[in-house]
C-alpha cells in the first residue's frame, strides 16, 4: 500500500463525493425548504444525462451538450414542479413518496420510449478522454480530474448564491421557518418553483457529467439516489454545508473502504476470511456510518436550524 | 349391415373429432426481461423468437403456435408467478427463455414439476446441470461454468500468469471465477468481488494498477461491462494490461463501448461470424428485420424454438407424447445456429467453445471475430452429479 495509491484513492473519493454533492444539494434544499420527499430526483439526473447525450450528438460538442442540458433540465424540473408536485406540499410524506415513485416509473418508461432501453454512450472530447500524470508514475483520468474541478466551482457558486444573495437569504430563511417567510410577504410558491428548478439543474449537471463514465440508461438515477439519501441524512436535512460535508464523507468512506478494507483486514484475520468479509463490510460502510450519525446526532452533522 | 353403417358413422365422427386435434395449437410461454436496464437483452430474445416463427411460417412442428411472453423484471418471484400463470391460466405446453440463473432456479422446478417442458435459452446454473437435473428440462445455451473454463484453458495454454480476477459479488460471479480456475492453474494474484450493479470501478481499477498484474480476467455482464470497459480505457490501462473476459463484450454492448473494447478477448460458444447455413440465414435475416447485429442471447432463443419444432415434428404433432418428445430433443436433430451439437445426460449441450476478439471491421463497425477453437465438444463439469441416465 504505497502513498501514491492512497493519494490516488483519495482523489477518487473526492471525485465521487463531488458527484454526490451535486445531487445532494438539490435534494436537501427541496426536502428542507419545501418539506417534500422527492424520490424522482434521480430521474432528473437521468434526464440530464440523456439530454446532454442528445445535445452533444446534435451539436457535435460535449461541452455544448452539457451547457444546453443544464437549462433544459431546469425547464423539465420546473414543469414537474408546476404540473405534478405543487399539489403534494400539503399531503403527508407517504403520499409524496408514492407520487414521486410514480414519477420515477413515468420517466424511466418515457426515456425508454424515446431513446430505447439499451444504454447509450457519450464520448468525451479527446483532450479530456485520456489521462495525465499527477505525479511521476501516477496517471489519473483527465475527465475525473475535470469533475473535481467542476464540482468545486459549483460548490463555490452555490455557497455564494446561498450566503451572499437575496435569493439565498430567502432560501435559508425558508429552510429555517417556512411559515414566517410567507408571513413576511415572500412569494413562497415562486420560491419553491425556483428552488426545485435549481435542484433539478444541479441533478441534471451531475447526470450530464456522469454520462461519459457510467452507462446512460433508463433507471440510472435510482442507484445513485440511495447514496444521496445517505448523504443528506448524514449531513442534516436542509443544509447545503451538511450536504457538502456528507458527500465528501460518504465519497471518501465508500472509496477508501472498497480499496483498503480488504488488505487491512487481511493483516488482522486470515486472508480467505478477509476476502469474504472485506467486500461485504465495504459495501455496508456508508450505511454503518449513517447509523452511527443517526445514533449520536439524530439531526445530522449540520442540521438546518429549527424547522417548522 | 346396420352395425357396419353405425361403425362407419362412428369412425367418421371420430375422424371429425380427431381433425381439430391434429390442427391443434401449441402454446409456448417465453419468460425474459423486457423492462429496465437489462430490457435490451429480452428484446433481442423476443425478436429472435419472432424471427424463428417467421422462418417456420408461424407454425411450430406443423402446429399453429401461440406465444405468451412474460417480463420477469430480473426477479425470481416474478418469474415464478409468470410460470404459474402460464401453466394454470394459459395451459402452455412449453415454457422457454429465462436470462438469469436465480430466476431460472425458481422457474424451472415450477414448470418441470407440473409435467411441462422447460426449454432454457440462457441461464445455466450448476444446480440444474447436477443434482436438480430433470428429464423435462433442456437448454439450448450452456452451463454457466463452461465459458470461463474455455477462457481458463486458453490463458493456461498461453502460459499467462499473475492474473487479476474481478466479478460481481453474487452466485454466478463466484461460479465464473471457479470455472476459470478449473482450467487455469497458474498464479491468480487477487480475486476482487464488487457489489452487483456497481457503476463506478475507478477505485478497483486504481487497486488493479497498483497490483500490476500480467493480465486481467473479468465477468461483468450487461451494463456493468460497459462501465468497466470504458473506465478501464479512460484509466489508460487498455493496451497496457491485456483484458480477458466472459459475457462482458457482446453485440449489445459493443456499439456502446466501441474503441474501449478493441483487442478484448472473450470466449463463447457462438458468434455471428460462425460459418454454417442456419447461422448465416439467422444473422442475415435478423439484420434485415431489426437493423442490428444479433447477440448470443438471441441465437439461443431462436434455437429454442427450433428445438421445440424438431420435437413436435418427431411425434407428428402429438404433443401429449412427452416421452417421444424427450427422446427427440435428446438427439438435438435440428439446424442449430452453432452448428451440430449433442446433449449430455443432464440435457446440457456438448458443444464447441471459441476464442473471440473485438476488432474494427473495414466498414468502421466494431465486431467480435472468432480467432480459434478452444474446446471441441466440451462437456460441463456437473453431468456426473445428475442421476438421469439414458
Amino acid at each position: 500500500m504505497s502513498w501514491a495509491l492512497v493519494l490516488e484513492q483519495t482523489l477518487n473519493g473526492l471525485q465521487f463525493g463531488v458527484m454526490l454533492f451535486l445531487m445532494a444539494a438539490g435534494l436537501t434544499l427541496v426536502f428542507g425548504i419545501m418539506n417534500l420527499v422527492n424520490l424522482a430526483h434521480g430521474s432528473l439526473y437521468m434526464v440530464g444525462a440523456y439530454l446532454a447525450a442528445a445535445f452533444a450528438q446534435w451539436s457535435g460538442s460535449f461541452v455544448l451538450g452539457v451547457a444546453l442540458a443544464l437549462p433544459a433540465t431546469l425547464v423539465v424540473g420546473i414543469a414537474v414542479e408546476v404540473i405534478a408536485l405543487r399539489t403534494l406540499y400539503e399531503r403527508d410524506h407517504l403520499d409524496q413518496v408514492l407520487a414521486t415513485f410514480g414519477l420515477i416509473l413515468f420517466f424511466n418508461e418515457l426515456i425508454s420510449i424515446i431513446w430505447g432501453r439499451a444504454a447509450i454512450y457519450t464520448s468525451v472530447p479527446a483532450i479530456l478522454g485520456g489521462h495525465f500524470r499527477i505525479l511521476p508514475g501516477l496517471p489519473y483520468p483527465t475527465y475525473r480530474a475535470g469533475i473535481v474541478v467542476v464540482g468545486i466551482l459549483v460548490s463555490v457558486l452555490l455557497w455564494g448564491l446561498v450566503t451572499r444573495t437575496r435569493l439565498g437569504m430567502r432560501i435559508r430563511a425558508g429552510a429555517s421557518n417556512r411559515t414566517m417567510v410567507s408571513a413576511l410577504g415572500v412569494n413562497v410558491r415562486l420560491l419553491y418553483t425556483l428552488v426545485f428548478g435549481l435542484g433539478a439543474a444541479l441533478a441534471g449537471l451531475a447526470g450530464a457529467i456522469a454520462g461519459p463514465i457510467y452507462a446512460v440508461q433508463p433507471g440510472m438515477g435510482e442507484t445513485i439516489l440511495i447514496q444521496v439519501f445517505v448523504v443528506i441524512v448524514i449531513g442534516g436535512i436542509g443544509s447545503i454545508r451538511g450536504a457538502m460535508v456528507g458527500a465528501i464523507v460518504v465519497g471518501m468512506a465508500d472509496t477508501l473502504g472498497r480499496a483498503f478494507l480488504k488488505p487491512m483486514l487481511a493483516t488482522a484475520i486470515s486472508p480467505p476470511a478477509a476476502d469474504k468479509a472485506g467486500p461485504a463490510l465495504a459495501s455496508m460502510l456508508i450505511y454503518l456510518l449513517m447509523a452511527a450519525v443517526l445514533f449520536f446526532r439524530p439531526e445530522g452533522l449540520f442540521p438546518a436550524r429549527s424547522r417548522s | 349391415m346396420r352395425t357396419k353403417t353405425l361403425a362407419a358413422l362412428v369412425g367418421l365422427l371420430a375422424a371429425l373429432v380427431a381433425l381439430p386435434a391434429a390442427a391443434q395449437t401449441v402454446k409456448i410461454g417465453f419468460i425474459t426481461t423486457t423492462s429496465g436496464p437489462q430490457g435490451a437483452i429480452g428484446e433481442h430474445m423476443k425478436n429472435s423468437v419472432e424471427l424463428a416463427l417467421d422462418h417456420l411460417g408461424r407454425k411450430v412442428g406443423g402446429l399453429d403456435a401461440e406465444m405468451i411472453y412474460g417480463d420477469d423484471q430480473v426477479k425470481p418471484d416474478v418469474g415464478k408467478q409468470l410460470a404459474d400463470e402460464m401453466l394454470k391460466k394459459h395451459k402452455v405446453h412449453f415454457v422457454s427463455g429465462v436470462i438469469w440463473s436465480n430466476v431460472m432456479l425458481a422457474v424451472a422446478p415450477t414448470v418441470t414439476s407440473a409435467g411441462t417442458f422447460m426449454i432454457g435459452t440462457n441461464a445455466g446454473p450448476h444446480e440444474l446441470a447436477g443434482k436438480m437435473c430433470h428429464e423435462m428440462f433442456f437448454t439450448t445455451s450452456w452451463q454457466n461454468d463452461q465459458t470461463p473454463e474455455a477462457m481458463g484453458k486458453y490463458m493456461q495454454d498461453q502460459n499467462i500468469t499473475d492474473v487479476y480476477a474481478m466479478a460481481p459479488n453474487y452466485a454466478a460471479g463466484k461460479d465464473m471465477v471457479a470455472g476459470f480456475k478449473r482450467y487455469f492453474k497458474n498464479k491468480v494474484v487477487n480475486e476482487v468481488y464488487t457489489p452487483l450493479g456497481q457503476q463506478d470501478y475507478q477505485t478497483e481499477i486504481s487497486q488493479l494498477r497498483a497490483a500490476n498484474p500480467k493480465a486481467v480476467f473479468v465477468f461483468y455482464p450487461g451494463g456493468m461491462g460497459i462501465q468497466f470497459l470504458k473506465q478501464y480505457a479512460q484509466a489508460g490501462l487498455r493496451g497496457q494490461i491485456p483484458l480477458y473476459s466472459v459475457y462482458t463484450v457482446d453485440e449489445i454492448s459493443l456499439p456502446a463501448v466501441k474503441e474501449a473494447a478493441l483487442g478484448q478477448f472473450e470466449t463463447r460458444y457462438w458468434s455471428p461470424d460462425l460459418k454454417n447455413a442456419a447461422n448465416e440465414k439467422y444473422v442475415a435475416d435478423f439484420k434485415k428485420k431489426y437493423g442490428k447485429m444479433p447477440v448470443f442471447y438471441g441465437a439461443q432463443s431462436y434455437d429454442g424454438i427450433m428445438l421445440i419444432d424438431s420435437a413436435i415434428r418427431a411425434v407428428k404433432g402429438d404433443i401429449t407424447n412427452k416421452k417421444g418428445m424427450i427422446a427427440a430433443m435428446r438427439r438435438a436433430d435440428y439446424k442449430s445456429t452453432r452448428g451440430p451439437y449433442s446433449y449430455n445426460t443432464n440435457h446440457f449441450p456438448i458443444e464447441n467453445f471459441y476464442l473471440l476478439k473485438a476488432v474494427q471491421m473495414p466498414d468502421g463497425e466494431f465486431a467480435m471475430q472468432i480467432q480459434k477453437t478452444v474446446f471441441e465438444s466440451h462437456k460441463d463439469a456437473y453431468a456426473a452429479e445428475c442421476p438421469m441416465k439414458w
